[in-house]
C-alpha cells in the first residue's frame, strides 16, 4: 500500500514535470528544423504558470459542465499516466487498469472536452467537438487492433505485464507484427495528439482547427489545466509507444541506479520519438478534414496486418 | 421468511390485480393511475425479491399444473437464468412505475388511464411469464400476450398516423417472429413428444444435423426479430419512439431482452450448445448490429429514435458476448464460455438500466417541451438540472466510459473476445480481435452520439420557445430516474461484489462457477482471470479521479480568489448579436460522419434559395437533408412488392362465392383426413 503510494507520487511528479518539457521540446525542435529560433523548451512551463495567474472569463451561456471539463481532462490524463510504466516496468496503478482502461479514460476526458466545447453555444466549439469526436471514433479501432497485437503477444492487457514480457525480448520490435503495430499506433498518436497532418496545434484558423476550437472559450487557470492535461495525454501516448515497443532501459527492480538508468533511457527514447513527430510535422502539409479518415484507414489496415502476421511469422 | 413460490405468485397476482383493477376504475383517472403504478411497483418489488431468493438458492424451483389439454401444462421453472432476467426486469420496472405516478398525470382527463394501466400491467405479467414459463405453449402464450400488450401501448397515441403505421409494422414483425418460434418448438416437440422445456435437453444431442440447423435458424430468426438485430430491426426505431415514454423505456430496456433470454434459454440450456458456425453467426450479427445501430443513431435528431437505435447497438454488444460464449462452449472451454456469458448477461442488465434511464430522461424533456426534435431544444440544463444530471450519467454509462456499469460489462466483453484468440484454432480466431476493434469503434461512435444527444438537448441556448419555457419534471419522475442513476453507479463501482450473482447461472448452463476467478485483491479489482490476464478497478478509478481533481480544484480556487473570475459574452468574431441561430445543431454535429460514411447513408440534400436581384443575396433559403434507409429500400421494399404481387394473384381464388369456399373447406378436410390416416 505505502509502496503504491510512494510509487504513484514519484510517477505523478515525473508526469507533471516531463509533459510540458516534452511539448516545449517538440515546439523548439520543430522551429529549429524550420530555421526559426523557436520559443525555447521551457515555454510550456511559462505558459501554464502565466495562465494560472490570470483572471478567468466564463461565457454567460455556459453551465456547470463548462467548469467541470478542465478537471475531467486533467484528472483522466493524469490518472492514465499512473497506469503506464515510465522508468521501470512497474506502473503504480497497473493493477487498477490496463490498456483498455487507458483508452476509455482518455475517451472520458474527450467526452467532457467535447461537451465543454458545445456548452458555450459558440459555433467554433461545436465545430471542434464534432471533428474531435469524429476523428477519435475512426482512430479508435486502429488503436485497439494495434494494441491487441501487443496484448495478445503478452497474454495480458495490463501494461506492466506487457512491459515485463517486452523486456524479456528486447529485439522483438524487429518482428513484422510489432513493426506494423508500431506504424499503426504512430499514425493514431498523430491523430490523438492533434498534430499535423491531422490537426494543427499552432493555429487558430477556424477552417483548420480541432482541439483549439473546442477550448477557444477557456481562459486562465481552466485553460492551464486543459493545456497541461493535453500535454500529459501526449506524454502518456508517447510513453505507451516507446515502452511497449522499445523496452530498453526498463527494469523490474527498484534501486537508485536502475531508476536513474531507466530515466535516462526513457528521456532519450522520448526525444527520438519527438524527433520523428517533428519530422512528420515539418515535411507534411495538413490534410483536408475528409482525407483524414483515409489516413486512419491506413492505420487500421496496418493494425489488421500486424494481427495477421502474429500467426504467420 | 417468505418462500420463493409465494413471492412469485404474489408478484404475478399484483400485476394481474393492477391490470384488472385499473381497467375497472377507468372512469376515475386519478384512482386508475394510482392503482396502475402501485400495482406495478408492488409486482416489481415482489419479483425482485423472488429473483434474489432464486439466486441465493441456486437450484431451480419448478412447478407444473396439468391443464387437460395435450402437450399443454402450466409449468413454471424458476431457475438462476429466470431469476437473473427477473432481476433485470424488477430494477427498471420499479423506477418506471415510480416515474409513472407523475408522468401519467398529464393523461388525466385526456386519455384512458384505465386501459393504459391494464395494458401496462399485462405487459409486465407476460414478461414475468416469458422468463419463467417451462412449457413451450405456455411460453408462446406469454410471448403473444406480451406482443399484443406492447402493441396496445405502442399505438396508445393512435390518432397519429405515424403511430398507427409503426404499430402495424411492429405487429407484423411480432407475428413473423412468433411464427418462427412456433415452427422451432414444433420441431423440438416432434422430436421429443413433449412440450416441456426439461424434455428438450436430453433429446438435443440426438437431433440430426439438418434438424439442428433448422432449429437454430428458426429460433435465431424468432428471437432475433424480437431483439431487433440488423437486418430485422426496422420495426424497432419506428415503434419504440411513438409510445408514451415510460413504455418506450420498458420496450427498449426489457421487452427486446426477451429475445436475448430466448436465445440463452434455447441455445445454451435446451439445445445444450449449437454448432460453432452458429456461434460465429451470432457473433458476426452482433458486430454488424452494433456498428450499424450506432451509425444510424448518429444521424437521428429525434431524441427517442436516437435512443431506439442505440438499443440495436447494445443488443449487438450483448450478442458479441453471447456468440463468443456459444463458440467457446463448443470449442471445449467452459470457463471462458462462462466469462463471455457473464459479459453478455451483465451488459443485458446494464443496458436495461441505462436505457430505461435515458428514455425516462427523454420522457421528462418531452413532457416539459412537447417535442422530440433535438433541433428545437437546448439549454435545458438550467430549467431541468436534475433531469440533465441523470441523463448525463446515463449517457456516460451507455458510452461505456469508466467508472460506470457500461464500462464494466464492455470490459468483460473485450476480455472474452481477446481470450477467444488463444482459445480457438484456425483462421476464425482472427475474428475475435477484429470484433474487439469493432466494439471499440462502436464505443467511440456511441460517445460521439451521446455528446450530441446531451449537448444539443441540454447545453448552450434554447433553440425554440418551448425549450425556453421548460420546467423541471415532478418529484416522482425525478425519484424514478434517480434510482436508475444510482444503479448505474452502483453496478459500475461495485461490480466485483455483484459478480457472484452470476455463479448460479453459469453453473446451471455451463457447469462453471467463475466469479471467484474474476475478482482479485480483496474484492477490489476485476480480473479477466484465465487465459489473458488483465485487471481493472472502476472503484479505484473513481477514487483516483477524485483524488487527482481535488488539488487541481484547489489550484484553480487559489487562482480565482487572487485574480478574479467574471462572466462575459461568448466570442462572436466581432459581430455583435450571437444568438441561438449560430449554435451548432445535431445535424451539423454529425455532418462529418455523414460525409465519411456516405457509402452507407447515401445522403441527399436539397437547397432552394429565393432571391430578388442576385443569387448572392438570398431572401430565404430552404434546406433539406435526408439519408437513405438502406434496409427498407433494398431489402424490405422488394419483399413487400413480392408479397403484394403474390396476394393479388391469390385474389383470383378468393372469388367471394360461397360455393367455392365450401369446396375449399371440403378439399382441405379430405386432405387432412388422408394425412391423418396415412400416419
Amino acid at each position: 500500500m505505502t509502496e503504491v503510494l510512494i510509487n504513484s507520487a514519484l510517477q505523478l511528479v515525473l508526469l507533471m514535470l516531463v509533459a510540458p518539457l516534452l511539448s516545449g521540446m517538440i515546439k523548439t525542435l520543430k522551429a529549429r528544423l524550420q530555421t526559426r529560433r523557436g520559443p525555447g523548451i521551457l515555454q510550456s512551463y511559462r505558459d501554464i504558470f502565466k495562465l494560472l495567474r490570470k483572471g478567468m472569463v466564463i461565457p454567460e451561456t455556459a453551465s456547470w459542465i463548462f467548469s467541470a471539463t478542465p478537471y475531467m481532462v486533467f484528472g483522466t490524463a493524469t490518472l492514465v499516466g499512473l497506469m503506464i510504466p515510465m522508468t521501470t516496468t512497474h506502473a503504480p496503478f497497473s493493477l487498477f487498469g490496463g490498456v483498455l482502461a487507458v483508452v476509455y479514460l482518455l475517451a472520458l476526458g474527450r467526452f467532457f472536452l467535447a461537451l465543454g466545447g458545445l456548452d458555450t453555444g459558440s459555433s467554433f466549439g461545436g465545430l471542434g467537438s464534432s471533428r474531435e469526436m469524429t476523428i477519435s471514433a475512426i482512430a479508435e479501432p486502429a488503436m485497439m487492433l494495434a494494441i491487441f497485437t501487443v496484448a495478445l503477444g503478452a497474454n495480458s492487457t495490463n501494461l506492466s505485464e506487457m512491459a515485463k514480457v517486452a523486456v524479456g525480448q528486447s529485439w522483438r520490435f524487429l518482428a513484422p507484427s510489432q513493426m506494423l503495430a508500431f506504424a499503426a499506433l504512430f499514425i493514431v498518436l498523430i491523430a490523438e495528439t492533434g498534430r499535423i497532418p491531422v490537426d494543427n496545434p499552432a493555429t487558430h484558423l477556424e477552417l483548420t482547427m480541432i482541439h483549439e476550437a473546442m477550448v477557444l472559450e477557456y481562459s486562465g487557470p481552466y485553460l492551464a489545466l486543459i493545456e497541461w492535461g493535453a500535454s500529459i495525454k501526449q506524454l502518456v501516448l508517447m510513453t505507451l509507444l516507446v515502452n511497449t515497443f522499445f523496452p530498453f532501459g526498463l527494469s523490474s527492480d527498484w534501486t537508485l541506479q536502475t531508476i536513474g538508468v531507466g530515466l535516462a533511457f526513457y528521456l532519450a527514447k522520448l526525444l527520438l520519438l519527438a524527433c520523428m513527430i517533428v519530422l512528420v510535422e515539418t515535411t507534411n502539409a495538413k490534410l483536408r478534414l475528409f482525407r483524414v479518415p483515409e489516413l486512419l484507414m491506413v492505420a487500421f489496415i496496418l493494425g489488421a496486418l500486424a494481427l495477421i502476421s502474429t500467426f504467420l511469422f | 421468511m417468505i418462500s420463493l413460490p409465494i413471492a412469485f405468485a404474489l408478484s404475478l397476482a399484483a400485476y394481474a390485480a393492477g391490470a384488472f383493477a385499473s381497467l375497472a376504475c377507468w372512469r376515475k383517472p386519478a384512482v386508475a393511475r394510482r392503482i396502475c403504478c402501485s400495482a406495478a411497483l408492488a409486482g416489481a418489488a415482489l419479483g425482485g425479491l423472488t429473483s434474489v431468493l432464486a439466486i441465493l438458492r441456486g437450484t431451480p424451483v419448478a412447478w407444473s399444473v396439468p391443464s387437460g389439454i395435450p402437450l399443454f401444462a402450466y409449468s413454471f421453472s424458476y431457475d438462476a437464468l429466470a431469476g437473473f432476467f427477473n432481476l433485470a426486469l424488477a430494477i427498471p420496472v420499479a423506477a418506471v412505475s415510480i416515474y409513472s405516478f407523475g408522468y401519467l398525470k398529464e393523461f388525466e382527463g385526456k386519455r384512458n388511464i384505465g386501459l393504459f394501466g391494464f395494458l401496462f400491467n399485462l405487459l409486465l405479467l407476460s414478461l414475468t411469464g416469458v422468463f419463467t414459463a417451462a412449457n413451450a405453449f405456455l411460453f408462446l402464450i406469454a410471448w403473444e400476450v406480451m406482443a399484443l400488450a406492447a402493441y396496445g401501448l405502442v399505438t396508445f397515441y393512435h390518432e397519429d398516423r405515424e403511430t398507427r403505421r409503426a404499430g402495424l409494422l411492429y405487429i407484423i414483425m411480432a407475428h413473423i417472429d412468433a411464427g418462427c418460434l412456433l415452427l422451432g418448438f414444433a420441431l423440438l416437440i416432434n422430436a421429443t413428444g413433449s412440450a416441456e422445456f426439461a424434455s428438450f435437453r436430453p433429446i438435443a444431442a440426438q437431433l440430426s444435423g439438418g434438424q439442428q440447423t433448422a432449429a437454430f435458424v428458426l429460433f435465431f430468426l424468432g428471437f432475433g426479430i424480437k431483439a431487433g438485430v440488423i437486418p430485422f430491426h426496422i420495426w424497432l426505431p419506428a415503434a419504440h419512439p411513438v409510445a408514451p415514454s415510460n413504455v418506450s423505456a420498458l420496450l427498449s430496456g426489457i421487452v427486446i431482452k426477451t429475445g436475448i433470454y430466448g436465445m440463452t434459454r434455447i441455445f445454451l440450456d435446451s439445445l445444450g450448445g449449437v454448432p460453432s458456425w452458429a456461434g460465429l453467426l451470432v457473433l458476426i450479427v452482433g458486430v454488424v448490429s452494433a456498428v450499424l445501430g450506432v451509425l444510424y443513431a448518429l444521424m437521428e435528431h429525434d431524441l427517442k429514435r436516437l435512443l431506439a437505435y442505440h438499443s440495436i447497438e447494445n443488443i449487438g454488444i450483448i450478442l458479441m458476448g453471447l456468440g463468443a460464449a456459444l463458440i467457446f462452449r463448443v470449442a471445449g472451454h467452459p470457463t471462458l464460455a462462462a466469462v463471455a456469458l457473464i459479459a453478455a448477461m451483465f451488459h443485458t442488465l446494464n443496458h436495461a438500466i441505462f436505457k430505461c434511464l435515458l428514455f425516462l430522461g427523454a420522457g421528462s424533456v418531452l413532457h416539459s417541451t412537447g417535442t422530440r426534435n433535438m433541433e428545437e431544444m437546448g439549454g435545458l440544463i438550467r430549467p431541468m438540472p436534475v433531469t440533465a444530471f441523470c441523463f448525463l450519467i446515463g449517457a456516460i454509462a451507455i458510452s461505456g466510459l469508466p467508472p460506470l456499469n457500461g464500462f464494466a460489462s464492455e470490459w468483460l466483453t473485450y476480455q472474452a473476445l481477446l481470450a477467444g484468440f488463444g482459445a480457438v484454432s484456425g483462421l476464425t480466431r482472427i475474428l475475435f480481435p477484429l470484433a474487439g476493434s469493432m466494439l471499440a469503434l462502436t464505443g467511440a461512435l456511441a460517445a460521439a452520439c451521446f455528446v450530441k444527444a446531451f449537448a444539443i438537448t441540454f447545453l448552450a441556448l434554447p433553440r425554440a420557445a418551448e425549450s425556453r419555457n421548460a420546467h423541471e419534471a415532478p418529484r416522482t419522475m425525478l425519484i424514478g430516474m434517480g434510482w436508475l442513476t444510482l444503479a448505474c453507479a452502483a453496478l459500475g463501482l461495485g461490480v466485483t461484489w455483484f459478480l457472484p450473482v452470476f455463479d448460479a447461472m453459469t453453473e446451471q448452463l455451463l457447469g462453471q462457477r467463475v466469479s471467484a476467478h474474476l475478482v482479485t485483491s480483496h474484492g477490489l479489482v476485476l480480473s479477466a482471470g484465465m487465459r489473458t490476464s488483465g485487471t481493472v478497478s472502476p472503484l479505484v478509478i473513481a477514487v483516483g479521479l477524485l483524488v487527482l481533481i481535488v488539488p487541481a480544484a484547489l489550484l484553480v480556487a487559489i487562482g480565482v480568489r487572487r485574480f478574479g473570475r467574471k462572466r462575459g459574452p461568448v466570442w462572436d468574431c466581432g459581430l455583435p448579436g450571437l444568438s441561438e441561430e449560430n449554435e451548432y445543431t445535431a445535424t451539423a454535429f454529425s455532418k462529418a460522419l455523414r460525409m465519411i460514411f456516405s457509402v452507407l447513408y447515401k445522403p441527399r440534400r436539397e437547397i432552394q434559395a429565393v432571391f430578388d436581384v442576385s443569387p448572392y443575396f438570398p431572401k430565404e433559403i430552404r434546406f433539406e437533408s435526408q439519408i437513405e434507409s438502406t434496409f427498407e429500400k433494398r431489402l424490405y421494399a422488394p419483399l413487400q412488392e413480392f408479397i403484394f404481387r403474390v396476394s393479388s394473384r391469390m385474389r383470383t381464388i378468393q372469388a367471394g362465392s360461397i360455393h367455392a369456399y365450401l369446396a375449399y373447406i371440403f378439399v382441405t378436410l379430405v386432405l387432412l383426413l388422408l394425412f391423418g390416416v396415412r400416419k
